[in-house]
């Protein structure tokens, strides 16, 4: 057992933070996420330059790559969509694409082809079933339904589509995303937290079955799992980000007359906050070594983004709080990050969701052990 | 990166599993599940079973009957003791005094004490706290004034846990009231219970239980090379303990063991038409409280692979701070369990209401006490605001 990252993946966390760094502050990313792309190509173009945009494509690096890197994201706020675009639909087409399919991960790696996981759907919360259809015909497929929200979605030129096969169970398959004529119809969007995203309705779109097609239910959960795990270690990031600026700021901060952290109410205050990163750090690390060692295991999952889905909550909302005024601000960062802790917790199943499938769970074992 | 135990620690892991359950009487471990020793009786007994196979104080250097044992098996022999319900070797030996001694006493204190220590033939008792000491321990007022080969102590100790089984006290006094700092004028030092001047009063608990005591000290004439290490050198000594006391009292181990009897007893508990843990509400506590013991017992692993050299982390306040909260609410959820039937207190026979259930509120009444000893959670705070993220 031991929680260490090797020098390589120390490395590689180092090198994205200080690509990030040069890229973003407040000021920039709040530029850059009123751009139209909300993102930028340039800062895209780098990240591909040092190999982010393909980790875990091949063997040389896996889902513990993913995680640290999406830590530094977390910490920056980084707007560029490395998970949603590239990273979880990318290691989606590794593990099932075909040799062909797996191609286009070339370009993917590169900075030049940019994915989408179009799997949530309008109205079926809580539910397995998918009201996108399938229909095979004449040798080709094409798929047909309502997906929203599609994070990336917007700008994504290939999108992962997960629809219900005509004999029953759940497939994959790859679609254009220009479509052509009323095929695929895209209305983009930012999310609340800076984002962006897009309302996709598919209309006999021409689809390719992911790697050999047929039921492919397992590999639907194993891709919202990696995209939950690496939420939970982009909210990490975030996490450690916020509480460093919230410490920061109470020990340069002045009211009558001292620093605010002259007052105990406030430093007992950020002690839990700490506490609170982490346990988040635990779990985050709990469900990625599990992805990491190819478990892709629904309780394991619903346990992390449980807990960081509170302590996400519980360190934006104190963040907040212990700035006073200046951190419900657009100006300064630390509302940002709060403004993203909240998008994680609603993204791929919120804490009510996932305490719903523990509650479901719990009384099927002893005790939790790991 | 990795969160398995490999082959070799799977082995260790079951030689102690098979080791706890086979060696240690079944009915001492059954009275430890249900908070039921009889003291000092069953102490003794498993501490020396324990002593005996060189498992009692696996964290003292290896020469005085401690282990070479990386922190992760130090962490797997502890969790393994609390799931089989072995009672804790005494913390006061093993975890206290026995760890200054050998790492502060001298080699003729080392000599005298530690074998009997390991062994619980003493039985020690902490002489820390006192009535205007408690949080500000640094405040003690019980002096020790050096007369020839003896200090002279007077003074009174308070919150003192089993003190009436023990042999000897470990306590800190006053030899320098002049310091220029509180901290600097406080020695450790080791007294005889049965020293003419010590006395001993017992302090009922809301629980109707007797673990804590009032100790006196009036004119106590104690040997004074009962004095451990330098003379006001207490404080620094006292630091190293409690730091040590604070990673022991997160018990992971034994709120899972008390989580895992809500379970089976809310299962058991008709609730209208199906069970109490069939209901989403209740159940939704219990998956919490569960979820958040994981992520303590992770983050347990992670600073106890760190704790490099002897060196603390203070990220072990994150232990004593989340474990006792944890613990308060699993003995919350069992007074939940038990419902109506909390309400009978030691009823006797006749009354339906079963043992367990007449205990659940007492216990969780008592520990409350988790969150205020060894150093209250508001100290802990203090501790990782402070020491952690520099306020």
């Amino acid at each position: 057992m031991n929680f260490e990252l090797s020098d390589e993946q120390q490395l590689l966390a180092d090198t994205t933070r200080e690509v990030l760094s040069a890229g973003y502050d407040t000021e920039k990313r709040n530029k850059v996420i009123d751009s139209d792309l909300g993102w930028s190509r340039e800062v895209w173009g780098q990240l591909a330059e040092i190999g982010i945009l393909g980790l875990g494509f091949d063997e040389d690096s896996g889902p513990t790559e993913v995680m640290v890197v999406m830590t530094e994201i977390g910490r920056r706020l980084a707007p560029e969509p490395v998970a949603a675009a590239a990273l979880v639909p990318g290691a989606v087409i590794a593990a099932h694409g075909s040799a062909e399919q797996r191609a286009l991960l070339d370009e993917v790696a590169a900075g030049e082809r940019l994915l989408a996981f179009a799997h949530t759907e309008p109205g079926r919360r809580g539910s397995d079933e998918l009201a996108t259809r399938a229909t095979e015909q004449g040798g080709g497929w094409t798929v047909s339904g309502h997906k929203n929200p599609v994070l990336a979605g917007d700008c994504a030129d290939t999108l992962i589509v997960t629809a219900a096969l005509p004999g029953g169970g759940a497939g994959m398959f790859l679609v254009d995303a220009s479509g052509g004529g009323t095929a695929v119809t895209r209305h983009g969007y930012r999310t609340f937290d800076g984002l962006r995203g897009a309302d996709v309705v598919l209309d006999g779109a021409a689809a390719e079955p992911l790697g050999a097609g047929g039921d492919a239910a397992e590999a639907i959960e194993a891709a919202v799992i990696r995209f939950q795990s690496a939420l939970c270690s982009e909210a990490v990031g975030a996490m450690g980000e916020s509480l460093r600026l919230t410490t920061d700021y109470l020990k340069t901060r002045k009211q009558f007359g001292v620093p605010l952290k002259t007052f105990q109410t406030l430093t007992q205050r950020a002690a839990d906050m700490y506490v609170s990163l982490e346990l988040a750090r635990s779990m985050s690390y709990y469900l990625g070594v599990s992805v990491a060692d190819g478990r892709f295991d629904h309780l394991v999952a619903a346990r992390a983004k449980l807990q960081i889905g509170r302590s996400g909550k519980h360190i934006a909302e104190e963040s907040i709080q212990l700035h006073g005024g200046i951190g419900v601000t657009a100006e300064y960062p630390i509302a940002h990050y709060a403004a993203r802790l909240t998008a994680i917790e609603q993204t791929f199943g919120s804490s009510t969701d996932q305490l719903r499938y523990l509650v479901s769970q719990v009384g099927g074992y002893g005790t939790a052990t790991l | 990166m990795r969160l398995a135990l490999d082959d070799a620690d799977l082995a260790f892991r079951d030689e102690l599993r098979d080791f706890f359950s086979s060696k240690i009487p079944a009915d001492i471990r059954e009275r430890a599940r249900n908070e039921d020793l009889r003291y000092p009786d069953d102490l003794i007994t498993a501490q020396r079973i324990l002593n005996e196979a060189g498992l009692a104080v696996p964290n003292w250097p290896v020469e005085w009957g401690g282990k070479d044992w990386t922190p992760l098996q130090r962490q797997i022999w502890a969790e393994e003791l609390r799931l089989a319900s072995v009672p804790e070797p005494l913390a006061f030996n093993a975890g206290m005094v026995g760890p200054v001694i050998a790492q502060f006493g001298s080699q003729e204190l080392k000599q005298r004490f530690l074998p009997p220590t390991a062994n619980l033939d003493i039985w020690w008792c902490q002489g820390f706290s006192e009535p205007e000491a408690g949080s500000d321990l640094a405040s003690l007022r019980t002096t020790a004034v050096r007369d020839g080969d003896h200090y002279v102590i007077n003074g009174q100790k308070t919150w003192t846990t089993l003190g009436q089984f023990a042999d000897w006290i470990f306590l800190l006094a006053r030899t320098d009231p002049d310091a220029p700092k509180k901290q600097a004028g406080i020695s450790f030092i080791l007294a005889e219970m049965s020293t003419p001047g010590i006395t001993v009063r017992p302090i009922k608990l809301i629980d109707g239980s007797y673990e804590v005591n009032e100790v006196w000290f009036e004119d106590v004439r104690v040997p004074a090379d009962q004095l451990v290490g330098e003379e006001n050198a207490g404080w620094s000594y006292a630091k190293f303990l409690l730091s040590n006391e604070r990673s022991g009292i997160a018990r992971v181990g034994t709120t899972k063991v008390w989580l895992t009897e809500v379970k089976e007893r809310a299962a058991k508990t008709a609730l209208g038409s199906g069970t109490l843990m069939d209901d989403p509400l209740f159940a939704a506590r219990v998956a919490e409280v569960e979820n958040e013991l994981l992520a303590l017992e992770l983050t347990q692993l992670r600073v106890s692979g760190d704790e490099a050299g002897g060196k603390p982390n203070p990220a072990s306040s994150i232990l004593k701070l989340r474990g006792t909260q944890l613990q308060q609410a699993v003995t919350d959820l069992l007074v939940e369990v038990a419902g109506p039937d909390s309400l009978p207190f030691d009823a006797g026979p006749g009354v339906d209401s079963p043992t367990w259930a007449q205990h659940a509120a007492p216990r969780y009444l008592n520990f409350r006490k988790a969150s205020i000893y060894g150093g209250s959670n508001e100290v802990q705070r203090t501790i990782i605001s402070s020491t952690i993220l520099g306020l």
